[in-house]
This record gives C-alpha cells, structure tokens and sequence, in this order.
C-alpha cells in the first residue's frame, strides 16, 4: 500500500469530526518476513501484513480511543463512532487535545530501502541457514542453536488531525539474532548475537554467529560469586537497557504526575560529569530513527543530562500543555493500538575515547557485565531501586577473569548516574529505543554466595 | 491442502476488547477494540510455512493459504481434500457478559477504586486503575480433521498507588482477573483491592534497603506460583526440552525435587487466568502432572512437539494471536499443598526474607538460572517477620532449588493473574502454592 493511501484514509475520518470535535487518526501497516532456521532446515518461515487504525476522539475536553485490525470503509466508520462514544466516558480535562503543527520542520531522514523490498525470499533463509552454521563454525564448544533467526520489517504509518496535523513515515529494518548454547564438561551457557541493518546486505551472519559463541563459550564454567560490593562495567548490550530505564523516569508525563525520581531535580547534577545523555530520532544511524513523533510532529535532538546536569523533560502535546512548554515530539505509542504516550526514541550517551579493553584495565576489583535479567521485575522506577540478575567475568587488576552467574548486582537509579566512572568510545546501534556503549560504574552490590 | 504437506491447519480469531483508565484523578480514555483474522499454517517435513490475514473472504484466506504452503515447501502443487468432522463448539460460562455491562459502570470501579486508595492516607499521592475486559472467539479446523472453536471471555482490574515520604517515593500494586465476565466484581471489592494496593506502597515508605547474598526465604501463600513457574515450569516445555534448551531434558522419572513437591499444569480450571477450554490448537484444555512426589512424570507438549515423539499434544499450545505461531505454554502451574503449618514455617526461620507478592520473573531455561521479583517483602529475624524491605529481584537455579524446598505449608493459594512472555508472545496464565520455604535464595538487595 503506498502511503498516500495511509494518509488518505486517516485525513478521511478526520474529516468526519463533527463541529467542535477535535479528532486524531493514525493508520498503520507492515510487512514482516521472519525465517527461523534449526538443525540445516527451515523450521519455520511467516510471511505476513498487518493493518489498522486507531482513532482518538477529544470532545468537551474528554478523551475517547477506538482501534480496529482493518481498514475497509465499514470498519472505519465503526470505529470512529465508537471512539466517539469512548469520548462520553472521560473526565474533561482543560488540556486534552490532538496535535497541531508547530511549525518545526521534520528531519529529511532516508528510513526506506527498497533493496529489502527487492529482497527474494530464498535469501532471506539462506541468512538464516547462514546463522545457524556459522553459529555452530564459531567455536568447537558451541552445541547447539537454540534460535537462529532472520526476521524483517517494512512498516509505514501515516498520522493526521483535525487541527491540521498530517504525516507519513515509511520505513525498513531487518536483524539476524543468534541463541546459542555452548557445552564443555557437563555445564551448559547460553550466548546471544545480533546484527542489525535497514536492508539485508547491511546484515553479517559472520559476526552475529561469532559474538553468540563467544559470549556462550566465554561463561563456561561460571560459578556463584562471593557477595561484594565493586565495579561494573556493562556491555553496550547492557547499557542500552540502563539507559530505557532512565529514560522512562525524564518523561514529562512521570513527572506531572508525580512519579519521577527527577521531577525537582531540573538544572541539578543527577549524574556524573562525564555523562551525556541524549534523545535524538534524527539520527539517521539509530535503529528507532524517525522524523515525526507518534502524533505527527517532527521529532528533534533533546539533550536531556549535559556533562551530569539535568538539562530537559520528554513531552508530547498533551503533556506539554500541562506543562506550559512546548512539545518536544516525543510522543511515542505501540501501534494503531494504543493511544500516545510519551517517551524517548532513540536515546544515546555521548561516547567517550576509550575501548572496552583500556577501561578495563583500569578497574581492579570489577564484573564486566555481558547479560541482565529481570529487569521488569526487579527495577521500579518510581522508587529508583534497582536489582537484576547478571552474568559476566570477574575483573581482578585489569584482567578479566572468572566468569560468574547466578549474581544480581544492585544499586539505585540515582546512585548508578552520579557513579558513572566512564563511557566507553564504543557507541553501538541496538534493535532498541537506545544505543549502547560501555559503561563503567563504581560501587555496586554483587549479591552471589 | 497442497500435496506433500504432512499438516495443515487454519486458526480464525475474533477479539473484541473495551478498557477503562484512570489516572491523575482522572478517567484518562476509554477504549474499544476489534481484531479478528485467521492464520494458516502448513507443516512440511521440518518445516513450517505460516501466514496470517485480516481478509477472512475466500480469496484472502486462499491466498494466505498459498503463501503458507509455499513457505513450507517451496514448490510443490495440486490440492487434496480433508474431511472435516462436525464442529466441537466450546464456550465459557460467563453470568454478566462484559459487552451488555454500560461503560458508565466500569468508569464507576475505576473511581471508587481511586477514592478508596486515596482515603488510606495523606502520603498516597497517586492512584492508577485500570478495568479491561476482552472476548476472543476462536475456530480451529486441520487436516486431521479437527474442527473445533471456543469462546474465552476474560476480566481484569488492576489499581497502583505512589505514597511519597521523606525516604521517597513507593508503589503498591494489587489486581485481579478471572476467564469471567463483569461478574468478577460480586467476588472482588475493587475498594478493597484499592486500599491494599494503598497499604503496600505505605509499608514500604518504612522499607530498609533489601540484604544482600544467599539465605532462606520463605514466600508466602499464592506468591511462589512465580517461583516455580521460572525455575522449572518454562523447563518443562516440550520446545526448549527438544532443543536441549533445558536444565530438564532427558530427566523424566528421575527424582528432580524433594519429595513433598507435586507440580501440576491445568488449563481446565474454570475461572482461573489461565483457563481454556480448548487451546489454540484445537485441542482440550488438561490437568498434566508434571512432578509427582519430586520425580519429573511429564513435560508439555503442543501439535507439532507431539506429532514428533508420536503422541498426543497435554493442550498447551498456545498463541498471543492469529498472527502468531503456536508453541508450548502453561496455563495455571500451581504446587500442590504440604503438611507444614505456614506459622511454624517462620517461626523455624531464625534469618531471613518473607515475600508476601512476587512481581514477576525471567529464566534461562537451558542453565536454570531465574530470578523473580520481590514487590511486598519483610526480613525475617529471630522466627519473626519484621521489617519491611525494598524492591529487588532474587536469583536461583531452577533444578537446585527444587531439591533446596524444606517447608511446604497447607494454605494453597492461587496468586495474581499474569502475563507469561515468551518469544515475544504475551499469554494469560495463573500459578498458585501454598507457603514454602527455600533453604538458600540469593537475595539481590544492597544492605550487608
């Protein structure tokens, strides 16, 4: 479907607002290929799309929200009248509306790459075979793949709104993910390795095959470590995940409703001086790049802690009217199905200048942290506590050494800022909302043994 | 069916859902929705062609039909006719239908749920509830011959509060949900939930930072569903035992766990989260036995797991949609009870943590190790429960802790409905145990 055809469909049921109504529609549509390869063979190959819309309705200051898994006429005209009767159910709220242009002009940003398009099928599970043996070739140690996977995206969207508001996105994006399991004297680990690119030809199997041997092989033999406190230098992998975290407590929205840890903190050091910590769609190389927000305005590079100081909130339009400041196009939403929120795009840390290896050099007594876990479950990032499980090697006067599993390490959010010891120089694009880099952070719990 | 398909199988989905929010003093939306397709499916050799499509006419299933086919076998051609047999219908018994309830009245609970949490104290500083319900008819029909549909209506409510104090801000989190309709709340008080949900965020205010290293824990009736769930149930799933992805395989009749642990998966227990009456694979829901007196009887299998080994699928396979592939799942893993009275459980445990409400966890099946989620916690000092601690995760090894339960109290409990994710497909399931105790658990806290 051409976008046009998106734009049109969501430009027509705005244009079903009655007088006074303010309305939002956002139509959506993909395209996925995802091949999984096991033991030589294709285990599995889905090849589908997916359509919808969502219709948000705000009437008298009341918010109604209806979505629908199509795009035929019957269905659009259902499920405008049924966010419009959603509508008679909210409490008013002086500052409920959809977007209007704010006159900042979208990134000119390339997401679409029609070689992924042109892209055959065969070679997609050829990628996937391709994993799957240079996984198995990576190490002699590695005894299986549990997953080798080649999956793919063409997604575009279109959002429009009866104050004016009318956009496009289209976009491409494919990844190789790697599970492996290595096996040496009756123990068993798992390692994980990805490669992520906007069309297939960006994709290495080589690479994503060898990290998840490595990253296998690397923890066999790992034990429970004594409990202490240390150093941890997180992977990028790691990072990357850290800093969601920290960018769901900078939103605006956390913050006028009094939950963010950061909400009386503005223009103070909340962290390291070290730390630079940026939200930035426009950035053509992060994989959740994207020139408009989720409510169709152009998103923009927010510098959100410059060298440790608290510097910028997250705000979407809602948001930013209750505010009394303007949107900074960080309206973020979980497809047709869901209504926006805010959040970050595409956050990064401004990288330093060493590699991994040097900053580790320098820690005497550390874990360097290859895997987390639980972080849905052990972060609350209301409260700032901070416990997850991890894996990793030991570091003892700048060597890595051990590794271990079966630790957490904890801390709290606000103390994980203020002792950042360094960012790495190894800034890494991720199949996520951030970018990873290596991070070394000082005095954290080790609980083990 | 194309010839040289060994399996072929179409599962139509029709999803209708309405939700409420509230948040900030306010009922932020109400939402409708509608979802409905149909996902094919063709089994060749090792092979797996899928596709899905929310054109349910002839020619959209056709051609989705096709993509499938050609996926699994990439060629091939002319067609063969399955007889089907006559429809197995099932549906839930549902007393209130959601779908007849007027929205005004679950925009009610949402705010008598916010008043009541408020009114348990000036330190609540915000409040957070949500109401949803869903329907979801589904048809299956393979080239076996099964030819079977369901109707599964689901009901939840939820509510969060933030208390804020001079140590900070907190949160408690209470919900409920059952394979029921409005009349979830005759049962459930959602003011009660609401002042629960209050009085955990206010605990907390007082938490100490959690201990830090291996002791015993005890979790408390209901709470050590997750537990088990994480440290052996994803284990026991027929997919990852096949693929040597589990701590578990290759394991069945041996002694796996102390003798007074009998886990049991069961998709027929009315009411419960993780209820059905046929899985999305056509098949009946069951009561499978996993571990019978510490010794692993079973694992759980789905369609193609099954058809591999020459047996029958336990019901298990599961999917979050028709866009999605089916795989083994749980449904409702509970713990049957012990003999240990739960006060003396305690009252043995000279150090240590009592968790009162799990919130969740993550395993890596093929080493074991998990860790879960402590929401509501309390350390344990002299056989006494104490103070209470802050949030954290605790981390085990799923075969090692089965042998390391020392207690087992006989106040079963089912805990909270929840959402067990899985190559990134999200199913309802439900857990329950009663009172246990675990010799050694790593506790993830701060606190020496």
């Amino acid at each position: 479907m051409a976008d046009s055809s998106l734009l049109e469909i969501a430009e027509r049921v705005v244009g079903w607002a009655p007088s006074g109504v303010e309305v939002e529609a956002f139509a959506a549509s993909e395209s996925e290929t995802e091949v999984r390869a096991y033991e030589g063979e294709v285990e599995s190959l889905t090849a589908a799309s997916s359509q919808g819309i969502g219709v948000r309705v705000v009437r008298d200051g009341r918010q109604g929200f209806a979505y629908a898994a199509a795009l035929d006429d019957e269905t659009l005209r259902e499920t405008f009248a049924e966010a419009l009767d959603n509508s008679g159910f909210g409490s008013p709220d002086e500052f409920a509306g959809v977007a209007e242009p704010d006159g900042v002009a979208p990134a000119s940003l390339d997401l679409y790459r029609e070689e992924l398009a042109a892209f055959p099928t065969e070679d997609k599970v050829a990628l996937a075979l391709e994993l799957e043996r240079a996984t198995l070739a990576a190490d002699p140690r590695v005894s299986g793949v549990e997953s080798a996977e080649y999956a793919d995206s063409v997604y575009e969207s279109a959002v429009a709104t009866s104050r004016g508001v009318s956009a496009t996105s289209k976009e491409t994006g494919c990844y190789l993910a790697a599970f492996s399991l290595a096996t040496e004297r009756g123990d068993t680990q798992t390692g994980f390795g990805y490669s992520v690119g906007r069309h297939p030809g960006e994709l290495s199997a080589e690479t994503a095959g060898a990290d998840a041997a490595h990253r296998a092989t690397r923890l066999l033999g790992a034990s429970k470590a004594p409990t202490r406190r240390l150093t941890v230098v997180l992977d990028p992998y790691v990072s990357a995940q850290f800093l969601a975290i920290v960018g769901a407590t900078l939103s605006g929205e956390a913050v006028l409703k009094g939950r963010s840890i950061f909400a009386d903190r503005m223009d103070a050091e909340v962290a390291a001086a070290s730390l630079t910590l940026i939200d930035d769609a426009t950035d053509a190389d992060a994989y959740s790049a994207s020139a408009i927000d989720a409510e169709g305005l152009a998103t923009r590079r927010i510098p959100l802690i410059s060298d440790g100081v608290l510097r910028a909130f997250l705000y979407d339009t809602y948001t930013a009217r209750r505010a009394g400041v303007s949107s900074t196009g960080s309206a973020v939403r979980g497809g047709f199905k869901g209504t926006p929120g805010v959040g970050a795009h595409a956050l990064r840390l401004v990288p330093g200048r060493r590699p991994q290896a040097e900053i580790v050099a320098d820690v005497a007594d550390g874990l360097l942290v290859q895997g987390v876990t639980g972080l849905h479950s052990g972060v609350n990032a209301v409260s700032g506590d901070f416990s997850v499980g991890a894996e990793g090697l030991r570091i003892r006067d700048g060597e890595t050494a051990e590794p271990v599993r079966e630790v957490t390490i904890a801390s709290t959010l606000q103390r994980l800022l203020l002792d950042v010891v360094e960012v790495g120089g190894d800034l890494e694009y991720l199949p996520m909302s951030a970018a990873g880099v290596t991070l070394a952070i000082a005095d954290v719990t080790m609980s083990g043994a | 069916m194309r010839t040289g398909a060994d399996f072929a199988e179409i599962f139509a989905e029709d999803r209708r859902s309405s939700s409420a929010v509230l948040d900030d003093g306010r009922v932020e939306e109400v939402v409708s929705g509608r979802d409905r397709g149909a996902g094919i499916r063709v089994v060749a050799g090792e092979t797996t062609g899928f596709a899905h499509t929310a054109d349910l006419s002839a020619s959209g299933l056709l051609a989705a039909a096709s993509a499938a086919a050609a996926a699994a076998s990439r060629g091939g051609g002319g067609t063969r006719t399955v007889p089907v047999g006559p429809l197995e219908a099932r549906a839930m018994t549902v007393r209130v239908a959601p779908e007849d309830v007027p929205k005004h009245r679950k925009v009610e609970l949402l705010t008598a749920a916010d008043a009541a949490a408020r009114s348990s104290g000036g330190a609540i500083t915000q409040v957070s509830a949500r109401y949803g319900d869903g329907r979801r008819r589904i048809v299956v029909a393979d080239s076996d011959g099964l030819f079977a549909s369901d109707d599964q209506v689901r009901t939840l409510f939820s509510v969060s509060c933030v208390a804020s104090g001079d140590t900070g801000m907190q949160t408690g989190r209470e919900s409920t949900g059952r394979t029921a309709g409005f009349e979830l709340f005759d049962a459930y008080d959602v003011e009660d939930m609401a002042r629960r949900a209050a009085q955990r965020a206010l605990t907390k205010l007082a938490a100490r930072p959690a201990p830090s290293g291996a002791m015993p824990v005890v979790v408390g009736p209901g709470g050590g569903g997750v537990l088990f769930h994480e440290a052996c149930g994803h284990g026991l799933e027929a997919d990852l035992v096949a693929k040597s992805a589990s701590a578990f395989a290759g394991r069945v009749g041996e002694e796996v766990a102390v003798p007074a642990v009998t886990l049991v998966d069961d998709g027929t227990m009315a009411g419960e989260w993780g209820h059905y009456g046929i899985d999305d694979e056509g098949r009946p829901a069951a009561r499978n036995v996993l571990i019978a007196d510490g010794v692993l009887t079973d694992y759980m299998w789905d369609r193609v797991r099954a058809r591999k080994q020459g047996r029958a699928s336990s019901g298990n396979g599961r999917r979050q949609s028709y866009q999605h592939l089916p795989m083994v799942r749980m449904t409702n893993t509970f713990i049957a009870n012990g003999s240990d009275d739960p006060a003396d459980i305690v009252a043995d445990t000279p150090h240590g943590v009592y968790v009162a409400q799990l919130g969740g966890g993550q395993v890596n099946t093929a080493t074991g190790d998990f860790v879960f989620g402590m929401t509501e916690a309390y350390l344990i000092e002299n056989g006494r429960i104490t103070a209470p601690i802050r949030e954290g995760n605790l981390i085990g090894n799923g075969p090692e802790v089965l042998r390391r339960i020392d207690a087992l109290g006989d106040d079963f409990a089912m805990g909270s409905p929840g959402t067990c994710g899985k190559d990134g497909q999200g199913v309802p399931v439900g857990d329950g145990t009663p009172t246990l105790r675990v010799a050694s658990l790593t506790v993830g806290g701060t606190a020496a």
